[in-house]
Order: C-alpha cells, then structure tokens, then sequence
C-alpha cells in the first residue's frame, strides 16, 4: 500500500460535491469532505439527516448523482463495492449486519474474501477481542448485540482496509459495551488506518474524532476539529436552529452557520435524550452541552 | 406385508423426488428465484442424453459424465446473463422470464424432437432386482437413484458447511448487501449455485429417463409440480427437509396406490395441502442453507 507516505496536501479518502437520491428524495446535497491519510474524521447528524446515506454511497451501495468519490487519488466512483473493498474500503454497516447462520470464525473469513494482505489476520483480529477466539465456533446469530458489533468490525478489519468507514457503533448498546468498543479505535487508528465514523452520540464522536462534519437534511452545516467549535456551534449544526429562531433566511444555511449564537433557543425536549453525552453517567459532567469535553 | 412394500418403494421413488428438488430448494435459498423451468430443464438433460448416446454409443448410465459438467456450465451462463438481468429487474420478472423459458424449452423440444415418449435405454437394469422374503422386490435401479439422491444431497451439504465457496453461498444467501461489502462478487456466487442446482437437476432427469417414459410435456406435467411439493413439505431452503419431503411425498404416492392404483397422485396432492394447512413452514422450519 502507498498510503503510509501519503502527504497531507492530498487526502486518502475525499468526496467532492456528492448529491445522492433515494428515488425523488435527495438525501445528499453537494456534500464535500475530505479525510487525511491515519486521521479518525466524525461524521454527526440528527436522524435522517443522510450519514448511512454517505457512508453507503462511499462503500458503493449508493449510485451518486453528482459528484465523485476518490480513494489515494484513483476515482473510484464508478467502481462496484465488491471492487471497493479489493481497493481498501471497508463499511461496518448500521445495524451490524452480520451472517446469521455463519459462526464467527466463518464471518470473519468471509470478510477475507477479497484476499487483501495486512496485519489484520483472523488471529490479530481474535487478539483485538479476547472473547472471539473461544467462542469462534458458535453461530452470530447467538451473540449479545456487543458482541455481534465486535464481530462486524472484525469482519471489516480481516478485508485489511487503508478506509474503515464505521456506521452508528453505539446503535442499540448499553453505555459501558460502547465504551469498550470504541477502546478499541485509538489502536486501530495507531495501526495507520483512516476512519471516517458515524455517530449520533455526539460525546463519543467528539471524543475520538479529530475532525468533526456535521450532517444537517443532507448538507454539511459545519466541520473543523472538536476543540475549535462551541457547544452551541454544534447544536446549531446538528439541529438547525439558528435559522427556526431567528426566523431569517431558513434553509440556506450554507457552510458554517455564523449566527449561531441563540442556539439555546432550541427547546429542551428535543434533544433525543441518547445523544446528549452525560445523560447515562452521573459521574461525568452532567448539563454541559455536546462537545466540550474533549 | 404389501403395505410395508408399498412404504418401501415410496421411499426410493422420494429420492427421485429429492433429487429434483434439490436443485429447486437451492436456487430458491439462495437466489429467492423460484425456477419455473426446472421440469423442462431435467427433460432437456434427459434429450441430450439421449443425442449422447446415439453419437457416442456409451451406455446410458454414464452419461452423466459429459451431460451434468454441460449443465453446470449452462446454469453458469444462464445465471449471469439471462436470470440475473431478470433479478434486477424484480421478483415477478424473474417468475415470468422461467415461465417464458419453460414454454419455450416445451415448446421447442416438441417442434424439433416430436412429441414421442422416449427413454434412456439401460438394458436389463431397468427391470433388474432383487427380492425380500416374498413380498418385498427392489429393483436395482430404483435403489441406485435414492443412494445417487442421498450422495448428492450429503455431497452439497459437506460443500456448504466446508468449502470456501460454499461458505460464499451461504454469506450471500444470508445477506447478500453485507456479502458484497466483505467483497464478494454475489453475481458469480450466483452463478456458482445455479450451476450445481443445474447439474443436480440434469442427474435427476436421467434418472427419471431411465426410471420410465418421458416426452417434452413430462417437465411441466409431472415434474415440476413434484418437486414443487417435495420442497414446500421438507420446508423452502432446506436441503434435508427436500429430503424428507421427497420421501414423504413418494410414500404418501405409494401407499395412495396401494389403496387404489388411481389415487396415487391424489395421495401426494392431499398430503401437500394438509401440510400447507397445518405446517406451512414446512416439516423442517429451519430457515439457513443446509
Ligand atoms: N434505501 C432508501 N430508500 C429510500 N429512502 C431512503 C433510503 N435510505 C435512506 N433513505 C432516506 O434518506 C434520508 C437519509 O437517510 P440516512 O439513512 O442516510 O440517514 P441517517 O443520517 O443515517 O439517519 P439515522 O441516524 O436514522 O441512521 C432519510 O430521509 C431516509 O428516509
Ligand atoms: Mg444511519
């Protein structure tokens, strides 16, 4: 792979004006992001706001209808997601999506199918999660929701990928099973792979992510590093808010909105109660809003 | 001791079944596509047969070495082309375009080899047997075929459960988007199944060739519908459920003639019905592959 001297001035993985419809619904709007070679990018966005719809297109599930996907510089756009995997994408779809009636061990030798070499052999794979090894024999389909999510990252990690895109981990797990979870990313990312993951528990996505995109009906309302933008910049991004209350310009809030001020106009109930960081913990900071722990 | 003989030839006249079926449960598990052609297909296997034999004068029995391999590969090509635009297009599309094939196949037999029963010529084999006290008579045939099902049905099971493209099988089956994001080209696993669910179905149709009488129409008439039944009894998708069904269907015949030789059919009908009543799932209700 060339991706280990990759400059900065060109991204690994970088999407270009990218519009994708589902029938009449368009989902993306000309959506741009581009993610360095070794960094771990975060996508957010409410529900429906088009991250799978992303993800998907950038694994190949989606035909876009503007715009383009590139991988090390090679358009890959046209490419099937079979033939995206062989080039170094891998998807951890949302919802796991694992072989039911396969076991384990068959899963992850399935996610080997495209014969890609790299550290991520079935044993590095079993290394990563202690568990996996002796349970290989038993079919996914009996594992607890953790455990198959474990299993759907190892599936991706054996078709050694230089792009693991994550869609929603936390989806349907319990707070400590998320957090042993993504323990796990800080060793994938040292191993040089580029992660771009979606995640509607924003603390968790601020947390690991050096980048942060926001999502907001398809466009990108917002994107830098976490430590860079406001809780309220956030929440602006993440709802819309800004433009409902102060009733000016609703629906061109292009680029970063600027008048992001009044956010906590955004009333209280609907905040989905998952996505505030603090709300299962009372051992960490309980009312601060998204993103300033960091 | 009749009805024991009755039970007895049923089960081995159920592996005939089973071994149409097989190849019928296996595209549908895989594929969801429900082969309307299938019938049509074992009689066509059966005429190359014969065309085989004439040229080539081998003895009917080993046919199989050059008719099954033509299959396999005919399945292949039929899936990546014809079948698969088919599946893009929708379920229903792919119904109508093996219906479409299943007329045509029909129709095209009757037009360029008549409408003559024929059959594959094995000599005294056929009418071969060997008897159980005084009772019970098993012809050599009949035997073979239910030893051959068995074979074949054990066979693709130990190809599912262990090969690595069985292992690509059963993935696609499961979840075919989730199979291409690990990198698997689902359309030449696809084309894989079809070409063992065709070279299954060219075995069984020269056995039934050598079992009796066959003319173009038998694809559709007798069958299709068999071995529609064998798998919805054994429940869809499973290939020791096709098992079951096949005996069960073919005891169920047997055992209806014993009673009055022209309830045969009936019997197999009735059994199909009430199991579509009371177990619509099928005896086995396993969903997955093998
Ligand atoms: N296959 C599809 N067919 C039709 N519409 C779709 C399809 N997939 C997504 N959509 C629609 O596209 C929009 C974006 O959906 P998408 O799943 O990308 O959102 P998301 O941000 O991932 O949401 P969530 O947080 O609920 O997973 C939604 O309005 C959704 O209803
Ligand atoms: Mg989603």
């Amino acid at each position: 792979m060339t991706t280990a001297g990759t400059t900065d001035a060109s991204p690994l993985l970088e999407v270009a004006g990218l519009s994708v419809h589902h029938g009449q619904l368009q989902a993306l709007h000309d959506v741009s992001i581009a993610v360095p070679a070794g960094q771990v990018h975060a996508m957010i966005g409410a529900n429906g706001a088009g991250k799978s719809t992303l993800l998907r297109t950038i694994a190949g599930l989606h035909a876009p209808t503007a715009g383009s996907v590139r991988l090390d510089g090679r358009d890959i756009t046209g490419l099937r997601p079979e033939r995206r995997v062989a080039a170094g994408i891998a998807l951890v779809p949302e919802g796991r999506r694992l072989f039911p009636s396969l076991s384990v061990e068959e899963n992850l030798l399935v996610g080997a199918s495209s014969r890609r070499t790299g550290e991520w052999s079935i044993d590095a794979i079993y290394d990563l999660f202690g568990w996996m090894r002796d349970r290989r024999r038993q079919r996914a389909a009996q594992l607890s929701g953790g455990e198959q999510q474990a299993v759907a990252i190892g599936r991706a990690l054996a078709a050694n990928p230089s792009v693991l895109l994550l869609d929603e981990l936390s989806l349907g797990l319990a707070p400590v099973v998320v957090r042993r979870i993504y323990a796990t990313l800080p060793q994938l990312a040292a191993s040089g792979m580029t992660i771009l993951l979606v995640e509607q528990d924003v603390s968790q996505a601020l947390a690991v992510a050096s980048h942060v995109h926001c999502l907001l009906e398809g466009r990108v309302t917002l994107a830098g590093p976490p430590a860079g933008l406001t809780g309220a910049q956030i929440e602006a991004a993440y709802f819309g808010v800004s433009a409902a209350s102060n009733g000016n310009g609703d629906g061109s809030p292009p680029g970063t909105p600027a008048s992001a001020g009044p956010a906590s106009v955004a009333p209280a109930g609907s905040v989905p109660a998952s996505s505030v960081p603090a709300s299962s913990g009372p051992a960490r900071q309980a009312d601060q809003p998204p993103g300033v722990h960091i | 001791m009749t009805w024991v003989n009755a039970v007895i030839q049923g089960v081995m006249l159920g592996g005939l079944y089973a071994l149409f079926a097989c190849g019928l449960s296996l595209m549908f598990g895989v594929m969801k596509v429900i082969n309307l052609a299938h019938g049509d297909l074992a009689m066509v296997a059966a005429y190359i047969a014969l065309g085989v034999v004439t040229i080539t004068h081998v003895p009917a029995v080993w046919s199989f070495v050059l008719v099954v391999p033509i299959f396999a590969a005919l399945g292949y090509v039929l899936q990546r082309t014809l079948l698969q635009a088919s599946l893009n297009r929708g379920v229903i599309t792919t119904l109508l375009v093996t219906f479409g094939l299943s007329v045509v196949i029909e129709n095209a037999l009757q037009q360029f080899l008549s409408a003559n029963s024929r059959e594959l010529n094995i000599g005294s084999l056929v009418s071969d047997s060997f008897s159980i006290g005084s009772q019970i008579t098993i012809a050599y045939l009949d035997l073979a075929i239910l030893v051959v099902a068995v074979a074949v049905l054990l066979g693709l099971q130990y190809f599912l459960s262990s090969s690595r493209s069985g292992r690509m099988i059963r993935a696609v089956a499961d979840d075919r988007e989730a199979a291409q994001l690990s990198g698997i080209n689902y359309r030449h696993v696809f084309g894989i199944a079809t070409a063992i669910a065709f070279g299954t179905v060219a075995l069984a149709g020269l056995a039934y060739g050598m079992y009796t009488q066959f003319d173009p129409t038998t694809g559709t008439t007798a069958l299709l519908l068999y071995a529609f039944e064998a798998v919805v009894i054994g429940g869809l998708g499973s290939l020791w459920g096709t098992l079951a069904g096949g005996i069960l269907l073919g005891v169920a015949q047997q055992v209806g003639a014993q009673y009055h030789a022209a309830d045969q059919v009936l019997a197999g009908q009735l059994l199909f019905l009430i199991i579509l009543v009371l177990r619509p799932q099928g005896i086995t209700s396993r969903r997955e592959l093998a």
